[in-house]
């Protein structure tokens, strides 16, 4: 009896959550599928789900018009790079907050998180004026900076969190075995920390991927990341719709293909110690 | 405890970040203030080679004192609340519904996050393109399938549809973040509750929901940070017209389109207030919830 | 120790990536453009000028407000990321008069400067030298379906009155069929709807300031022109018209829902173009029209190239922009698409060329080009240049501003009355701001 309802209610939950799941995941499902049709078809009346003729044109109309791989491969350095700059910073700092805490700790925590709040078009002259002076416009080396510390505060605070559930009483256990603070870091907390670090790396991975005021304000020709690109298609001439779709797929599919390859450790990225 | 060379190199490895964040906040922040003093107009051949004149608190008293102020702090508070009340109960709902077990939950999460790997620009993109164009776009389409006339949401529903599109992207955040927080509920609780007889609501009401006050905390601190200097969404789709100009914007028109650096840098210091005044309120929840 | 290892690394990354984006250059020049047809199109073409030159091209193409938010930051500022960049008639007075551009006074002798089109050659000068050369040029202009207005049993003259095309409208109007009596641009902006209204404005006598830079919202020939466009749209446009802009509008012709439309005149090779319009063989042309007080509801504008002067490349740029607004591009384009999809409006010549006066649009378009008089837009005098604009570097910011209270009242959340009087605010307290008052 108990298991008839069970699985009744089973089939309904099941039904449900893939209603709501297909629903919030139309508006990409549907700019995949209008990138494969023609113009014409893209504007149908009624839109068409199927049996209309799938064409790459699109595609290759975008490709002619700007050069996707290289826009890809900026976004990969300056989104990798701004990443990985970012742990090198954030991992000492976080991990002296999580087993060295002092008083000041958490307002520091929080002063840090607060740098954030400043709007970016309000300082768009001031730094503007400092990259033009430093010779840093239009260089991969100058939006990894800026986007490192944008992301800072997001990174620390993380790693803060993950390094909190570390239990103190291991670290001490090795500091009674007369472990160095190098043995410490390298051989009891990296193996614990490793994957929170790979969760955080992930995290920042995406939101640098997804900035669009600095990477676009910064760069002209070299520098160019996948933001960049999708700029030039914001509201072309005539019938766009097919061409807008193709190039918001190719924007929007290397981070979409990662993000769900590693979906299992961004949601433990996504925590920030709120679990428990 | 913590030894005295513990705490020395604890200051050493923290000073890297700290001081960076600091140049990075001060550096910026204190051309922006001086500029919030002086008359700057780049286009009238303002630049700081040639020196910038001083003058005073002008450019607050204008910026405060003009017609779009007020209503573009209203927005802002809108469109930041919106969303936040949007995504913190449609996000306790569905943490809740993909609790349950069902068959294809890998699948069903999956696409539930989707959105969150969507940039900003894209998906303003796509909305105003293919889901809002009040003649090609889906909606249009679906709501001439059920006999009505298609609504032009863009100008007619404008901080509706912002809101939308941006509930949309941070969805997966929120429920992400509940769903995680209420995968630790202990099990035996609620069963006991059941037990008891006692209704679904109040279980919710007594157990789940204070459950997650921390997870809540979380998420509202954290997309609040976000939120408050939300730009592409806008830009792309209403540019600030219909009621959509936020104080992000209207700075934005202050110091892009008319190129008035004093009066956009004076708008930014004020930015800057507001949010600090939503930061300390907030912190003020969250520095508790954030003692374990 | 660990945190000195980390601050090694992280510097010597930091160091590796700032000595890699340094790297040298040859000839290559960096164009900022827009992304329209007739640019995208000559993106195309770019291979044949390295061919010809050596000298290697690239783009950094963008949509129009975030090419101009770029380059004005980039002037501003003096970044000297671009050696070309691609601005309007708007800017380029201004810019020059600022010393942001290398005069375009050396240009060689092939390349006639002559024969630029006298209007858009004084549209982007200052003090009488040239600051940027027109890659096309335009007005605006009346298109018509001429079966409808057939149908309608009327005809539309060659200059029309305001109240000619009321009556157009009221008589192709068939809102059943979706088909609209008249689209326009009600879009906020000041380069979309902004232009639109200011022309209008203009034929009714209306102004955007007095001699003494006071806004003349307050005046009752905005209201007249606010009022009769707010009308016209209502009564007779499409639904949601605040927010058509030039693309939105194009594709409602080119589906054939609209009987008229009054727009920028590099419009008509979109909308006689059969692969494209479905109108293509029943479109008509007209002079934008008036209200009897001697001025014309048309604008001039010109998108042209133009060289920053902090570029380290100015030749090169030069070479290119010499190539690029040439006579024998055209002809190249003309080879290759087409005589109607060459980019119009920049040079006498091409009037002359007997194979374009066999294109329909073209007699129409020159007309409403030599119709257009910057110097002097208005019925009564005015203290600034520019016909849909205002020529004075506060102008966008202002304008975009009232463009929205504009949009407001076209969308019905406003009145007419507390638009213009929220738009005269604005104004009034912008140019307080900068100086003027």
């Amino acid at each position: 009896m108990a298991r008839a309802v069970t699985t009744r209610r089973k089939i309904a939950t099941t039904v449900l959550a893939w209603a709501i799941g297909l629903l919030i995941f139309f508006p990409i499902f549907w700019t995949i599928l209008t990138s494969f049709k023609t113009e014409a078809q893209a504007i149908n009346n009624p839109p068409l789900f199927w049996g209309f003729d799938f064409t790459l044109e699109n595609y290759a109309v975008v490709q002619e018009r700007s050069d996707y791989m290289r826009f890809l491969w900026n976004s990969v350095i300056i989104a990798g790079g701004s990443t990985i700059l970012g742990i090198l910073v954030a991992v000492p700092a976080a991990w002296s907050m999580a087993f060295v805490p002092s008083r000041r700790t958490k307002d520091i925590l929080l002063w840090m998180l607060s740098t954030k709040m400043l709007p970016a078009v309000g300082v768009l002259y001031p730094i503007s004026l400092i990259f033009v002076e430093f010779n840093l416009l239009d260089t991969r080396g100058g939006l990894i900076l800026v986007l490192m510390l944008i992301n800072l505060p997001i990174i620390v605070w993380m790693l803060y969190t993950y390094f909190r559930e570390i239990p103190a009483e291991i670290l001490e256990a090795a500091r009674m075995d007369g472990a160095t603070l190098k043995a410490e870091i390298l051989y009891v907390l990296t193996p614990m920390a490793i994957p929170g670090i790979a969760s955080t790396l992930l995290l920042n991975f995406i939101l640098a991927w997804n900035e669009a005021f600095w990477t676009l304000n910064l760069t002209a020709a070299s520098a160019a990341p996948l933001t960049a690109f999708i700029a030039s298609y914001s509201s072309p001439e005539g019938l766009f719709f097919a061409k807008l779709s193709a190039a918001s797929t190719m924007a929007i599919a290397p981070i979409l293909i990662l993000g769900w390859f590693s979906q299992k450790q961004l949601v433990r990225g996504l925590t920030f110690g709120a679990v428990k | 405890m913590a030894t005295q060379h513990a705490r020395s190199a604890a200051r050493v490895m923290m000073a890297p970040a700290v001081i960076l964040l600091l140049g990075w906040m001060l550096v910026p922040l204190t051309m922006t203030l001086w500029f919030s003093f002086t008359r700057y107009l780049p286009m009238r051949g303002d630049s700081i080679e040639r020196g910038l004149d001083w003058v005073g608190f002008e450019n607050y008293v204008r910026f405060i004192g003009s017609s779009s102020f007020w209503p573009s702090v209203q927005a802002t508070l809108l469109i930041v609340g919106g969303v936040l009340v949007i995504t913190v109960i449609l996000g306790v709902l569905l943490a809740i519904l993909l609790d349950q077990p069902f068959w294809g939950q890998g699948i069903v999460r999956i696409l539930v996050i989707a959105p969150f790997f969507v940039m900003p620009t894209v998906s303003a993109l796509v909305w105003k393109n293919m889901m809002m164009d009040p003649v090609n776009g889906m909606l249009a389409h679906l709501w001439r399938f059920l006999g009505m006339t298609p609504v032009s949401w863009l100008s007619d529903a404008s901080v509706q549809s912002i809101i939308l599109i941006v509930s949309w992207q941070w969805l997966p955040f929120a429920t992400l973040i509940l769903l995680t927080a209420i995968q630790s509920l202990d099990r035996e609780q609620l069963e006991a509750a059941e037990m008891d007889g006692a209704p679904v609501m109040a279980r919710f009401w007594h157990i789940v929901l204070p459950h997650l006050g921390r997870a809540i905390t979380i998420v509202v601190l954290i997309q609040t940070i976000f939120l408050l200097s939300i730009f592409a969404e806008i830009f792309v789709t209403t540019g600030g017209s219909f009621g959509t100009r936020t104080l992000t914007y209207l700075i934005f028109q202050r110091v892009v389109d008319s190129q008035n650096i004093g009066l956009g840098s004076a708008g930014g210091v004020y930015a800057i207030i507001l949010a600090n005044i939503v930061a300390i309120f907030l912190m003020r929840i969250v520095g508790k919830n954030l003692d374990r | 120790m660990s945190c000195k290892t980390a601050l090694r690394a992280s510097a010597a990354l930091a160091l590796c990536v700032f000595a890699g984006a340094a790297a040298a250059q040859d000839t290559t020049i960096t164009i900022a453009t827009v992304n329209n047809g007739d640019m995208i199109r000559m993106q195309g073409y770019t291979d044949r000028f390295t061919e010809e030159t050596g000298i290697a091209v690239e783009w950094v193409t963008l949509e129009e407000n975030v090419l101009r938010q770029r380059v004005t930051t980039d002037i501003t500022t003096n970044g000297g990321q671009f050696d070309i960049m691609t601005i309007g008639m708007y800017e380029t007075p201004i810019w020059g008069a600022n010393g942001w551009l290398v005069p375009l006074d050396n240009l060689s002798e092939e390349y006639d400067v002559d024969d630029i089109l006298p209007a858009m050659r004084g549209g982007l000068s200052h003090d009488g030298t040239l600051y940027a050369a027109p890659f096309y040029g335009e007005s605006s202009m009346v298109m018509y379906r001429t079966d409808l207005m057939e149908a309608a049993g009327l005809e539309m003259p060659a200059a029309p009155t305001w109240d000619d095309i009321r009556a157009a409208a009221e008589a192709m109007n068939d809102p059943a069929n979706e088909v609209y009596g008249i689209c326009l641009r009600g879009k906020p902006g000041w380069g979309e709807g902004g232009a639109f209204i200011t022309v209008t404005a203009n034929s009714f006598g209306a102004r955007w300031f007095d001699e003494e830079w006071n806004a003349q919202f307050d005046q009752p020939e905005w209201e007249q022109a606010l009022t009769f466009f707010v009308d016209l749209m209502n009564s007779y446009g499409p639904p949601g018209y605040a927010t058509n802009g030039f693309n939105e509008n194009l594709s409602l012709f080119q589906q054939g829902r609209c009987g008229m439309w009054i727009d920028a005149t590099v419009a008509a090779s979109f909308v006689t173009n059969p692969n494209d319009s479905t109108v293509a063989d029943t479109v008509g042309f007209a002079l934008a029209p008036d209200n009897g007080l001697g001025k014309r509801s048309n604008w001039l504008w010109a998108w042209a190239l133009a060289i920053p002067a902090g570029t380290q490349q100015a030749d090169a740029a030069l070479q290119f922009i010499e190539w690029a607004t040439s006579r024998e591009y055209i002809e190249l384009v003309a080879e290759n698409e087409g005589w109607a999809n060459v980019p119009p409006g920049a040079r006498t010549s091409l009037y002359e060329t007997p194979e374009y006066q066999d294109v329909p649009f073209a007699q129409m378009t020159l007309d409403s080009i030599n119709a257009a008089d910057p110097t002097n837009p208005t019925v009564d005098p005015v203290p600034y240049v520019g016909i849909q604009f205002v020529a004075i570097p506060e102008f966008a910011g202002i304008a975009t501003e009232v463009s929205q209270e504009f949009a407001e009242v076209y969308a019905g959340q406003q009145t007419v009355q507390e638009a213009l009087a929220n738009a005269q605010a604005l104004t009034n307290d912008a140019m307080e701001a900068a100086g003027y008052r």
